[in-house]
């Protein structure tokens, strides 16, 4: 008698529990509904959200303020996501799968836009829906399309910077071999010669990348399969081994990250840098600086001229699930308009997706490093382009580690890597 | 024996005034049933909230962990739902395999996450041994320290907290720092060594930031213990003449074993979670990677086979519990029955 009364409250919750379970189920699914979410609400105008991580430099808050002050009826509300990059790729994938109407511009990472576009989470930006990409940096523009589609308008661009010391080298080496070669300059004075960034992370893969791309080689091919066995990859990460065997990369770098290799750099511990470029005002303005007055910057090397930099930054995406998709394209064609570029520029120090701007005298002369920087995006190659990127860069880092340990030969470590991402791709 | 003697007494007493009554206790049995039934909607809420918090997502993550991840739709390039997989996640976790490019499995190259999984079993379990036997030493020392009477003994009880009361995340930063190759250990100890850049060292810089964080957890546990036993005991065997070693060997060991044994195990299945400390010092490099490092990772490539893998590291985690209290238990009793002999 006394148990099924006792357990109907207890089935209930068992029920609801199961029912919920339906729902969630297969959350990881990637099911692609993509196809009648992208046709929907394309005239739709209406109040929208702009999503982003954390507004350090306070320039998205006035931007916003004045999109609002000209469309009273097309309100943007601001939802600001933390300063870890992490964070907010898994709070935009909950988001998304969860197919939340109130996500519906989202700053998105370069390195995540391949993903997002294959789950079917983003409006293409083709058609109807078109962005203008006239006058943009190309690598940027490559960084935000997917199999030949434009899914996500670039906003801000970034690239790698050598800093080098002016008083020490009179001038920039332009090749990688030029620059082994004004290590000698670096040990006659007792300092080490160069450093990227080594340590076991994401950074790894940006300066792996570089060095592979700057040889001549390539992480993956046009068909985004894998592409590392060849010679010209095995150059550019031998280039980085043998650095580190022969010290010109000295051996503390195995555990730097931006921040270390910069302080690094400013304690005058090093004779080259290459980093990005947020070190240009804090090397120059820090009191402890002691290479404010003699800092140099250039392209970073590559096999015979410019080499190739990874890129950074972010663009601007609308969310398939958008209601109001017509707002949405208004306020993105607004984020890369000259004027609010030049306001990103300015007051963020953000990197301007148009080539223009990088010539620009008033903004030539707050951010010096302008010129530098826009021939390394130019010559900039965007990290692997891929929906599996987590997969790719935890390759990358966990082989070329090894292999700049000296644990493996380059050779092996670039093997191991191609099976890993081939294996990547195998999935399911 | 007590109990079960307790209600018999009890029962003539509150059926007297109802003996009128016809048949004897139905209005008790009424009650009582009534009684049940309004508990048991007065718990509902609670059965649903714990429902809801854990037995769904422990439901969901078993359901998803039986299910394909998302594959590649090589015309359009979108992803596609996986379908069900059976046991292939778990076959593919404990025998590190991994998606092989022409279909079916192959042996993970290193790179991918799938060939890290018994290292980083090993991984967590050496950092659990090494941190919990240190942690219940030197916790162990504190604790004997801070249970004496002595000038200042407040500052000194708050001051060991501090380590406990820093988020772990904020402490692995602050070690991060310090074992920076231009840090300050190196420079204390004039050493170069690359503290988060080779194997050996790396381990034991996890091992020292996570000791340093939680000894005073163990040291206030088996503070709690040590105040259990009473000061009598203490003086009667001083008047017996035993050795400052034989009353901590005799008396506060067998003493405080229950608390001490609760709070290594409390340790243990923390420890066999730990996350922060690696992540942060090497990001799981120079084979620093925990379980739960490889479960997060793994989210990020794929939920069905993170699913299976948290799965698996539950499994883990409950069978190590699951030993600890049947042996902590079985000890214990064992334990009491002797000291009960010995006085007799």
């Amino acid at each position: 008698m006394k148990t099924p009364r006792f357990l109907l409250p207890a089935a209930t919750a068992g029920v609801l529990a199961i029912s919920l379970t339906a729902c969630g189920g297969g959350g990881g699914g990637g099911t692609t509904g993509g196809g009648s979410d992208a046709e929907a609400n394309l005239d739709s105008r209406g109040p929208i959200t702009y999503v982003q991580g954390k507004d350090n430099s306070n320039v998205v808050r006035p931007l916003i303020e004045k999109w609002n002050a000209a469309h009273p009826d097309e309100k943007v509300t601001f939802k600001e996501q933390t300063d870890q990059a992490d964070q907010q790729h898994d709070d935009l994938v909950q988001n998304f799968q969860a197919k939340n109407a109130d996500y519906d511009v989202a700053s998105v990472d370069v390195v995540w836009t391949a993903e997002f576009a294959a789950k079917g989470w983003l409006q293409p930006l083709k058609d109807k829906m078109a962005v203008e990409t006239e006058g943009m940096l190309e690598p940027t523009i490559e960084a935000g399309s997917y199999k030949g589609t434009l899914y996500a308008a670039p906003v801000s661009s970034d690239g790698g910077i050598l800093y080098y010391r002016k008083d020490l080298v009179p001038e920039a080496p332009k090749t990688w071999a030029e620059m082994m070669e004004m290590c000698s300059i670096a040990k006659q004075n007792n300092i080490g010669c160069y450093s990227g960034q080594f340590k076991q992370y994401e950074g790894l893969t940006v300066n792996a990348s570089e060095a592979i791309n700057s040889a001549g080689g390539s992480v993956l091919n046009d068909e985004g399969k894998p592409n590392l066995n060849t010679p010209e990859a095995e150059e550019g990460l031998n280039n980085l081994v043998e650095a580190f065997k022969n010290g010109n990369i000295p051996a503390e770098a195995i555990t730097y990250q931006e921040e270390e290799s910069r302080r690094a750099f400013q304690e005058g511990k090093l004779l080259f840098l290459r980093n990005w470029p947020y070190v240009y005002n804090l090397a120059t303005t820090e009191g402890s600086s002691q290479v404010k007055d003699v800092l140099g910057m250039a392209a970073l090397p590559g096999k015979d001229g410019p080499g190739a930099s990874s890129l950074g930054g972010h663009s601007a995406a609308i969310s398939v699930y958008s209601d109001h998709k017509a707002t949405a394209l208004d306020f993105v064609k607004f984020l890369v308009e000259e004027e609010q570029q030049k306001f990103f520029a300015t007051q963020g120090s953000l990197a301007p997706v148009l080539g223009a701007l990088y010539e620009d005298q008033e903004l030539v002369s707050k951010l010096p490093y302008l010129p530098v920087l826009k021939t390394s995006i130019e010559n900039a190659v965007p990290r692997p382009v891929t929906p599996f990127y987590p997969a790719v860069t935890q390759a990358i880092q966990e082989n070329a580690y090894a292999a700049l340990k000296g644990e493996k030969p380059a050779k092996d470590a670039l093997a191991d890597m191609q099976k890993s991402i081939e294996s990547a791709g195998a999935g399911s | 024996m007590a109990t079960e003697l307790g209600p018999t007494p009890v029962k003539p007493a509150s059926g007297t005034p109802e003996v009128h009554h016809g048949p004897k206790g139905v209005g008790e049995d009424n009650r009582i049933l009534s009684q049940g039934k309004w508990a048991s909607w007065l718990l509902a809420p609670t059965i649903v909230a714990l429902g809801v918090v854990i037995v769904y997502p422990i439901i969901s993550a078993i359901v998803m962990s039986f299910q394909k991840d998302a594959g590649l739709d090589p015309v359009t390039g979108l992803f596609t739902a996986g379908g069900p997989a059976g046991i292939q996640n778990y076959v593919n976790w404990l025998g590190q395999q991994c998606a092989a490019p022409g279909g079916g499995t192959v042996a993970c190259p290193p790179g991918t996450l799938g060939g890290q999984f018994w290292t980083a079993t090993g991984t967590t379990f050496l950092f659990t041994v090494i941190t919990v036997a240190f942690e219940t030493v030197l916790g162990f020392w504190m604790a004997m320290i801070m249970a004496r009477t002595f000038k200042g003994r407040g500052l000194v009880r708050a001051a060991v907290l501090v380590p406990w009361a820093i988020p772990t995340a904020v402490t692995a930063q602050l070690w991060l720092f310090m074992f920076d190759f231009n840090g300050i250990i190196n420079k204390l100890f004039n050493a170069s060594i690359l503290w988060t850049g080779s194997e050996w060292p790396a381990k034991w810089a996890v091992i020292i930031a996570d000791t340093w964080k939680t000894t005073p957890f163990m040291a206030l546990l088996i503070l709690a213990g040590l105040q259990m036993i009473p000061a009598e005991v203490y003086e009667a065997s001083k008047v017996d003449g035993a050795s400052a070693w034989q009353r901590f060997r005799l008396i506060t060991l067998p003493l405080v074993k229950p608390a001490l044994m609760v709070a290594i195990l409390f340790r243990t299945l923390d420890a066999l979670r730990m996350f922060d400390l690696p992540y942060i010092l090497t990001g799981g490099a120079n084979n620093t990677t925990t379980l739960s490092i490889l479960v997060i990772n793994q989210i990020r490539q794929g939920f069905n086979s993170a699913a299976a893998l948290s799965t698996i590291t539950f499994l883990i985690i409950f069978l190590v519990a699951f030993i600890f209290v049947r042996f902590l238990g079985a000890n214990v009793v064992e334990q009491s029955g002797a000291t009960g002999k010995g006085k007799k």
